[in-house]
């Protein structure tokens, strides 16, 4: 059972998720930044629950829609921000915006605009952990798209048959941009795929931070002594469009978007910690404002800094030497 | 961690055949450094598909060297975690034709990642392959798709031709921080010839002078060298003495190996086994005439693969690739001042 500092920490990073989504679309629909969002609004639970479960020393590797795993791992977010805004302070000096990124000082080993491109990095990872015989465990954030990725499909196999430590963390969010499931599989769990692979998949609520945890935690476990992969399939929901220009309804109801924010993984975790009287709204709102805050602060510095120089560095193509790891 | 690299300069030399000095770098790494691990299909039990990788299951243990599945795309993309995690994956692919199968970790993924990362991470790993038109091989078995993957800055692409080279190239692509392709031409896997025992690496990104003249450069690389060699023999008998620019890389390009010794003979033949169209012999071609276009005695001429798809049967890979006689004949026509047909 989940103490109860440590649920007051998710659902403080699940507010902090959210703001910055929000701060983004307010820095999109304004022009201040470049290239797209992804919001992740609705599906923070999944980032925060897993990342909670794991250690420093453990990675992850992300998606197109992955601001929320790269804050609830522990990227820095004046980095995080200056880069999905093309700055020269940003995690990739604005060469990557924010569907480029990756840095081992925190376990993030990277996330491409190639949907299902990083779980064979995720799974490299994992294999290099148990060549070496260290112990890290390794995430692999997908979206239900992904799922159906040739390459996705290979990467579980090799998992499977070498037993590796890595986790598969399918975000269901029901659509691959406005394409239903329904039209994209032929069957209702994609956890069931787990079996062809030969290791343990699982169906959960997305949207239930502690059920996230608890799952995580348990693949997380297994993974470290040697148990080999699992599959998680977190069934979530995009409040949002895929994009900052899609408004997210030429493809879903109104009324089905709606039954979904009411299951708001916030809201629900929330609720919980009240009932139970272990958060007060008093609280919560101190709590709240000081995330928004927080993530103003950082978006002012954000705006304030330099753009990269308008030059062509030949030098920056080719590594000279290796990158330091965490 | 890797053992201390040793600097010796003068070191023993060994009668080999391009296989075995592949081999030998692989094993002489393997010992040195235990980040270094290999996979492919068929790499393991077997030894590879041109026994390249023989003996290295039983010498390092099946966690270093591991058979794979069929699954080039995911072969490539778990090199490139693995090598992000800390190791140095060297995976074997057993024809370039099957290197568009895992294109998009090669070009999105492996190339990109140090750039896009603003150099937080990077991808020291080592793709090795076989390419060559040949008969018997055909449309999915026989390519030479080498040039298309210039296009993607931050790979390195090595290409060795002598047994040395095999050897001192890919003890170096393993050590590069970067991701390297390795083209390896079936045409000189058989090859033999003096390989320096111990450590012995090749600058990435040098060419080599393989014979110098004074008439006429020939820029080539990879199975085309022998063809090369076998013209400039032909034409030394007709007294044009040629000169021979062995790329060994074709990333980065060693420009001013290409560009010194066509300043020098003042005519260019480019020989290329892949395709013609958008690729190396057009950069290269491009190149020279950019620098030196009013020292050139004549126009760059061009010699490589006819715009077809590689064919099975032998006379139809005759037509498609250029031999000796049209290599002596388009020199001739050149050094007689006119334009090769």
């Amino acid at each position: 059972m989940l103490d109860t500092a440590k649920r007051k920490d998710m659902l403080r990073q699940m507010v902090l998720v959210r703001a910055f989504e929000e701060k983004l679309d307010e820095l999109y629909q304004r022009k201040a930044m470049f290239g797209s969002t992804h919001s992740y609004r609705g599906q923070e639970a999944i980032a925060v629950g897993v990342c909670s479960a794991l250690q420093p020393k453990d990675l992850i590797a992300s998606y197109h829609r992955g601001t929320g795993h790269l804050i609830a791992k522990g990227a820095d977010l004046y980095l995080l921000l200056c880069e999905c805004m093309g700055r020269a302070d940003g995690y990739s000096q604005g060469r990557g915006g924010k569907m480029h990124m990756g840095d081992m000082g925190f376990g993030f080993l990277g996330n491409t605009g190639t949907v299902g491109g990083t779980v064979p990095t995720a799974t490299g990872a994992a294999l290099a952990a148990k060549i070496r015989g260290s112990d890290e465990v390794v995430v692999s954030f997908f979206g239900d798209g992904a799922a159906n990725q040739g390459v996705v499909h290979e990467a579980m196999n090799l998992a499977g048959i070498w037993k590796l430590p890595v986790i598969y963390v399918c975000e269901n969010n029901h659509y691959a941009m406005t394409v239903s499931l329904e039209k994209s599989v032929a069957i209702k769990r994609l956890s069931e795929r787990a079996q062809a692979y030969g290791f343990d998949g699982k169906t959960i609520d997305g949207n239930d931070v502690e059920a996230v945890y608890e799952a995580a935690r348990a693949a997380v476990e297994k993974g470290r002594k040697s148990g080999g992969a699992t599959l998680l399939e977190c069934v979530t929901y995009r409040w949002d469009g895929h994009f900052g220009g899609d408004p997210g309804t030429g493809y879903r109801s109104k009324e089905e978007i709606e039954a979904w924010k009411q299951k708001c993984p916030i809201k629900r975790l929330k609720g919980k910690l009240l009932q139970e009287k272990n958060l007060t709204e008093q609280e919560f709102d101190k709590i709240s404002a000081a995330v928004y805050a927080e993530v103003d602060e950082v978006a002012k510095r954000a705006e304030a800094s330099p753009l990269p120089k308008k030059e062509v560095d030949l030098s920056s193509i080719y590594a000279t030497e290796e990158a330091r790891h965490g | 961690m890797a053992k201390p690299m040793t600097t010796e300069l003068q070191a023993p030399v060994k009668d080999m055949r391009v296989q075995e000095a592949l081999r030998e770098a692989l094993r002489y790494e393997m010992a040195r450094d235990d980040r270094v691990f290999v996979m492919g299909e068929d790499v393991a039990l077997f030894g590879g598909a041109y026994g390249v990788t023989r003996g290295l299951m039983h010498e390092f243990g099946e966690k270093r060297v591991l058979d794979t599945p069929i699954s080039e795309a995911a072969l490539v993309g778990l090199a490139v975690g693995a090598a992000i995690n800390g190791m140095r994956p060297v995976v074997e692919i057993q024809f370039c034709d099957l290197l568009p199968l895992a294109m998009d970790q090669l070009a999105s993924h492996a190339a990109r990642y140090h750039y896009m990362t603003g150099g937080r991470v990077n991808v020291p790993m080592v793709v090795r392959n076989k390419f060559a038109t040949r008969p018997g091989g055909g449309p999915s078995h026989s390519s030479c798709n080498h040039g298309a993957f210039i296009h993607f800055p931050g790979l390195k692409i090595i290409m060795p031709t002598t047994p040395a080279d095999a050897k001192g190239l890919l003890l170096a692509a393993i050590r590069d921080p970067n991701p390297v392709l390795c083209f390896e031409s079936h045409h000189l896997y058989g090859q033999r010839g003096p390989v320096p025992e111990g450590d012995y690496t090749v600058p990435i990104g040098v060419a080599a002078l393989r014979r110098e003249g004074q008439d006429l450069t020939i820029v080539t690389c990879g199975g085309m060298v022998l063809k090369a060699d076998a013209a400039a023999d032909a034409l030394k008998e007709k007294g044009i003495g040629i000169e021979i620019v062995d790329l060994r890389s074709l990333a980065p390009l060693d420009k001013n190996t290409i560009l010194q010794s066509v300043a020098k003979t003042k005519r260019a033949l480019v020989l290329d086994e892949g395709p013609m169209v958008g690729g190396i012999s057009a950069e290269i071609a491009a190149l020279i005439q950019e620098n030196l276009f009013s020292e050139l005695k004549g126009p760059v001429v061009r010699l490589a693969a006819q715009p077809i798809p590689p064919p099975h049967s032998p006379p139809l890979v005759d037509a498609m690739i250029p031999d000796v006689d049209q290599v002596v004949d388009a020199v001739m026509r050149l050094a007689e001042g006119g334009r090769p047909t």
